[in-house]
């Protein structure tokens, strides 16, 4: 099975991330840059397919020159190879042209199953997998904490709001999960090693047949007007439990009216 | 004036959802409500009573037995077509995984620009975003199309403003591309008569603290007595305490209640995330230098085990 996983380099979570006064776009010069947390959860699941029914593991992101520094942490996971879509004119891409992007990148590819995580930490806005699957006329099977394969046809367990669906559709397709799905490995000493062999391949908007001013802020389908900091919440009261704590919460509870 | 979309969200026990409420709210703002059920025969029917005490002026009832069998596309399909022919003011969807994923497609086939997660929504289109886990605030505006917005639950008081909605039946035909995702199997894992994690107005949640599984009915009694859902951090539910579907955080859900009550959790960034845009927090933790009471408006220093029992004991009490 010929499997691409979408992989995102983005600012770490764990830390404090802004975006830039200039142009009002995610400040990766400053962040310690990640791999998406939810990606490698698909990586993770990529190779333990490939590990069972054979086949080949791409890397695909779509990101600037910082982005090689993912794409060999993730080859040193285990997949074969990679595909960096980089071109300044991506700067300051909407959703919407990513999507155009990662099609037309995807297409060259010609994928049997596409996987990805189920949303980024720094636009957590969960779109991709169903416009990618809208703009390749394919299945979107999203929020996976399950997947079988068996041949062409794919089944997940998919978590919603209520409790689960099990979802069924066949290849080509593309499936986004959840870091329930699997526990991601450590890339070994060996893996690091190898990943830097690895071949990345850089391909340009041109390569594509993607124009420059359906991508970036030319071709943008939305725009952040401004950005500010959001005031930061301060501490209020705080008792130390001397027999009453319970007690001193419900009185506190009860004059915010919610008892 | 001109039609402003609401795409309908309810449960088959609830009705429509609190958020569907805030969306009609929202849109009487901006132009005349249109709420649009998509669902099997008789939804529309079934909903059209509440929807009318909110301010729909009109309904399109997409129904079809089919519509349901299958993930988000079919919807998707009818919706762009209902755009292209009543050209809207503004198409808006709840901030779930299915408004969002509705959403993902609507922009695709109409070209159109999409803004998620969205907190309030002005007149001109200007949408307001919490971005960061909350740090920041941003206004952005859909450049190409029209507003076609997600809204973050809770964002919005709901308030009713009786109408008398006409219905307009739709005819939906599903294609090939629609029935690509087949729902085999719905299981709804049951979680009693408590409110939706992500509507709910009051949350309590418990952490690593918590100790184990059994005790989380600590978390659940007094989630009850408030009339609250139960959250869950990360630890909790790697842990194995509880299900995954109610974990808060950058991974989980992002709430946004009027109480937030945050037991044994100490109140890493990522924990943040899903919750610190809570109008209330309180907190019990035994340390007293863990990071949730720098946000907490009201902290108990102590012992959650000896503090929880009390304040449910104490909640009967003044009943
Ligand atoms: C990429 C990424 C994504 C993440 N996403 C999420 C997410 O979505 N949600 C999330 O919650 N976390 C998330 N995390 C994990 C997060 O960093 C923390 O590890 C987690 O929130 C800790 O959970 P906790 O507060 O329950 O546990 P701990 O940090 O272990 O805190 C337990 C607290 O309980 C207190 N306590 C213990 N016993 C008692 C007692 N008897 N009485 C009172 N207090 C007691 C302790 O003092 C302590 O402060 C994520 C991490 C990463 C790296
Ligand atoms: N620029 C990108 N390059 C590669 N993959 C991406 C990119 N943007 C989004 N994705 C993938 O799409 C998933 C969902 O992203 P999002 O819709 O932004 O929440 C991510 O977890 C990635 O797997």
């Amino acid at each position: 099975m010929n499997i691409v996983v979408l992989v995102k380099q983005v600012p770490d979570s764990g830390a404090d991330r802004n975006l830039r006064g200039a142009d009002n776009t995610v400040d990766r010069g400053s962040a310690n840059n990640v791999i998406n947390e939810m990606d490698e959860y698909a990586i993770e699941e990529a190779l333990r397919i490939k590990e069972a029914h054979g086949g080949e593991v791409t890397v695909l992101t779509m990101g600037p020159e910082k982005a090689a520094e993912s794409i060999r942490k993730a080859l040193s996971m285990g997949p074969d190879k990679a595909v960096h879509v980089l071109d300044d004119a991506l700067h300051g891409s909407c959703a919407v042209a990513t999507s155009k992007v990662l099609a037309a990148a995807l297409g060259q590819l010609g994928a049997d199953l596409v996987l990805c995580g189920a949303e980024s930490t720094d636009g957590r806005v969960q779109v991709m997998p169903h416009m990618l699957a809208e703009r390749l006329g394919i299945a979107a099977l999203t929020g996976a904490r399950k997947l079988t394969v068996d041949g062409g046809n794919l089944t997940v367990e998919r978590q919603t709001e209520e409790g689960y669906e099990v979802v069924a559709a066949a290849t080509p397709a593309v499936v986004s999960v959840w870091d329930t799905i699997n526990e991601p490995r450590y890339p070994s000493f060996k893996g690091i090693m190898a990943a830097k062999k690895k071949p990345v391949q850089t391909l340009a908007l041109a390569d594509l047949g993607v124009a420059a001013d359906e991508v970036g802020f030319a071709g943008a389908t939305s725009t952040v007007l401004a950005h500010s900091r959001r005031p930061e919440r301060s501490g209020g009261e705080r008792v130390t439990d001397d027999g009453t704590g319970g007690t001193r919460l419900v009185e506190f509870l009860a004059t915010e009216k919610f008892v | 004036m001109t039609e402003v979309l609401v795409v309908v969200e309810a449960t088959r026990e609830f009705g429509v959802k609190k958020v569907t409420l805030e969306l009609l709210t929202l849109a009487r703002e901006l132009g005349t409500p249109a709420a649009v059920v998509l669902g099997g025969p008789g939804a529309a029917a079934a909903l059209g009573d509440r929807l009318g005490e909110y301010g729909a002026e009109k309904i399109y009832a997409a129904e079809h037995e089919e519509i349901d069998d299958y993930l988000v596309a079919p919807k998707a399909t009818v919706l762009a077509e209902l755009v292209r022919r009543v050209q809207p003011a503004a198409v808006l969807l709840a901030s779930s995984q299915e408004g969002k994923e509705i959403a993902a497609r609507l922009a695709v086939k109409l070209d159109n620009g999409v803004l998620t997660d969205v907190v309030g929504l002005a007149a001109d289109g200007t949408a307001t975003q919490v971005a960061f886990a909350g740090s920041t605030i941003v206004t952005s505006k859909v450049t190409r199309g029209l507003p076609l917005v997600t809204l973050r639950p809770n964002s919005v008081t709901p308030s009713p403003a009786a109408a008398t909605p006409t219905v307009e039946q739709l005819d939906v035909a599903l294609g090939e591309p629609d029935r690509l995702a087949r729902v085999v199997e719905r299981v709804a894992e049951q979680k009693g008569s408590r409110p939706e994690l992500t509507e709910a107005s009051v949350v309590v949640s418990g952490g690593r603290g918590i100790g184990n599984a059994d005790n989380f009915k600590l978390v659940e009694e007094l989630a009850d007595l408030l009339g609250g859902a139960v959250g869950a951090s990360r630890a909790a539910v790697d842990s194995g305490f509880y299900p995954h579907q109610f974990q808060v955080g950058q991974t989980g859900k992002t709430v946004s209640p009027q109480l937030y009550v945050a037991l044994g959790i100490s109140g890493a960034i990522q924990h943040r995330a899903g919750m610190q845009t809570s109008k209330t927090i309180v907190a019990v933790n035994k340390d007293a230098e863990a990071p949730i009471f720098e946000l907490a408006d009201f902290g108990v220093v102590g012992d959650l085990f000896k503090v929880v029992p009390q304040a449910a004991e104490e909640i009967r009490k003044r009943r």
